[in-house]
């Protein structure tokens, strides 16, 4: 009997972590698609056009429409192709994007996982989603979608030392590599986030995050106008599809990431109103709203510029910050950066 | 059997097949990824020995960067398999007297009565709120402080030893400054002419 009853806990633990993680999953899969219809709404009236607003009211149902016509439609997969690696590569480029979210905090006790080596977690896992592009650049024996994959493996090894670095901050001022407890330690106000005493390593974050996710201007490993579609060239229907998932699900992962240690994750700006789920959304939006700022902006930087960036401007940013953050906390105002 | 115990297992199993794998799969990509799939099982294997620390640094440097780079290299070179597999059976002596080193080495270490279970017992598992970077932490910056800032010199000479050994600068080659580039003024590059649209009546009148 008493094994029965473990087995009967175990159970319901496995089916309640698989519902947990359905609850997560399909939210953000939404969210995804109606990031697409936002950045092309956004870009559109930035460039002063319409965007879409053909399929459903003000064209509501136009990422419903894409998904569906992307479903449809046949996976070619080239003669001179790696096969197994060419199917591997788009499942190896969003299984990190989404298993990145399990430690998330939405509130604090809102999370899948509450590990207390989330902040490693996260850098791990989000470091393994180059495979990815890289596997399908090499597997599609296409020199475009190579180049796009060496463009690629280049340029986040090297910013995502400096989003590292800048996370290292982030550890120095909370003492806790828990994101729960690294919300918690901004509690009191607008004037408690780290953004503040970390103001530097925000920037290079924030930037560095670009760069992750291969989004404009850091987008060299797609450059449309260069390497046609880069790593992605050769694929089509759904594992196009999901190639594209995974983009957004890491553009929202990294403003997720930017909220929650760098912007107070749910807590409340200021101290007359509750904290909440609410705020978290309201600061990931505004993270997102300057991913798509940013590709509406700003041109495609040239491919030795973008290593230039990353290797002689923020690596050193972020090490001068992290002696002066150490520094400062021996000193009376050490109170100022924790 | 235990869950973990059957988690273990289950690990063993793969880390064993991808090992083996690295050594026999006739393309280097595949190698490669083989070798990718290894590190990220042996740490797993470190996550039930509650190593977290040990286990996401294994995935975050070695799968996250080393193995990037190293496909990168792999993916560019264009090897011929047979052709490194000529010289098999002239190195198998030396590699055979390796491996048996090795395998002294290991059964030294496990099949020892100083070092089994009776002398060593397994150690208690740590409560759930143990952080076991915060404890490797503290011994390295405590107890083992000049040993692990040795080790840092010694990374840091290499570093920079790597640099100097492969820093070529071509005279032929053409650099950009960024510096100049952004220091540049309108004036240095524009010069702005006023001048009429039209020609002065009288003058030129025979070309028309």
């Amino acid at each position: 009997m008493g094994s029965m009853g473990m087995d009967w806990a175990a159970i319901q633990t496995v089916v309640w972590t698989l519902l947990k993680i359905m609850a997560l999953v399909v939210p953000l899969m939404l969210g995804v698609a109606y990031l697409t219809y936002a950045e092309r709404k956004i870009i559109g009236w930035m460039q002063v056009r319409i965007g879409p607003n053909r399929v459903g009211f003000q064209g509501l149902l136009q990422p419903i429409a894409d998904g569906l016509k992307l479903l449809m439609k046949e996976i070619i997969i080239p003669s001179g192709a790696n096969k197994g690696l060419f199917i591997l590569g788009p499942i190896l480029a969003i299984a990190p994007a989404l298993a990145a979210w399990a430690v998330i905090p939405f509130t604090d006790s809102l999370v899948v996982a509450n590990i207390n080596a989330g902040l490693l977690y996260v850098m791990a896992i989000t470091s393994m989603g180059v495979y990815g592009v890289i596997i399908a650049g090499w597997a599609s024996n296409s020199k475009y979608a190579f180049l796009g994959a060496m463009r690629s493996a280049a340029q986040i090894v090297s910013y995502e030392i400096a989003m590292g670095f800048a996370l290292v901050g982030v550890l120095m001022a909370s003492q806790s590599l828990n994101l729960i407890d690294i919300v918690q330690g901004q509690s009191g106000g607008l004037h408690q986030w780290y953004i503040w005493p970390l103001f530097p390593l925000f920037i290079v974050y924030l930037i560095s995050g670009v760069a992750e996710t291969n989004r404009a201007p850091f987008d060299v490993a797609e450059g449309e106008s260069e390497i046609v579609a880069g790593f992605h060239v050769e694929y089509s229907g759904m594992a196009f599809a999901v190639f594209f998932l995974a983009e957004y699900a890491n553009m929202i992962l990294i403003a997720a990431l930017t909220t929650v240690m760098f912007l107070g994750g749910w807590l409340s700006p200021v101290s007359f109103l509750p904290d909440g789920i609410v705020w978290w959304l309201l600061k990931a939006g505004f993270v997102l709203f300057l991913f798509l700022w940013f590709r509406a902006t700003f041109p495609r930087y040239r491919y030795d510029q973008i290593m230039r960036l990353g290797w002689k401007v923020f690596i050193p940013i972020t090490i001068v910050w992290i002696v002066v953050v150490g520094g400062m906390m021996q000193t009376p105002y050490g109170h100022l950066f924790h | 059997m235990t869950y973990t115990t059957a988690i273990f297992y289950f690990f063993a199993a793969i880390l064993v097949f991808a090992g083996l794998r690295v050594i026999t799969a006739r393309n280097p990509v595949h190698a490669a990824l083989f070798l990718v799939l290894a590190f990220f099982t042996a740490a797993g294997l470190w996550m039930l020995l509650e190593a977290e620390f040990l286990a996401i640094t294994l995935v975050l440097v070695y799968v996250g960067a080393v193995m990037v780079l190293f496909l990168f290299v792999v993916m560019m070179l264009d090897i011929n398999l047979d052709k490194l597999r000529e010289g098999f059976w002239d190195y198998l002596p030396l590699a055979g007297f390796v491996s048996v080193l090795l395998m002294i080495e290991m059964a030294l270490i496990l099949g020892s009565r100083h070092f089994g279970l009776e002398v060593m017992a397994t150690p208690e598992p740590h409560p759930a709120d143990y952080s076991n970077t915060k404890e490797l932490g503290r011994l390295l910056y405590t107890d083992y402080v000049y040993a692990f800032e040795l080790a840092a010199v010694i990374l840091l000479v290499a570093i920079v030893a790597a640099i100097a050994l492969t820093l070529r600068r071509r005279k032929d080659s053409k650099y950009i400054n960024p510096a100049e580039q952004v220091k540049v003024k309108r004036n240095d590059r524009l010069r702005i002419v006023k001048m009429q649209a039209t020609q002065k009546p009288g003058a030129g009148e025979e070309g028309a």
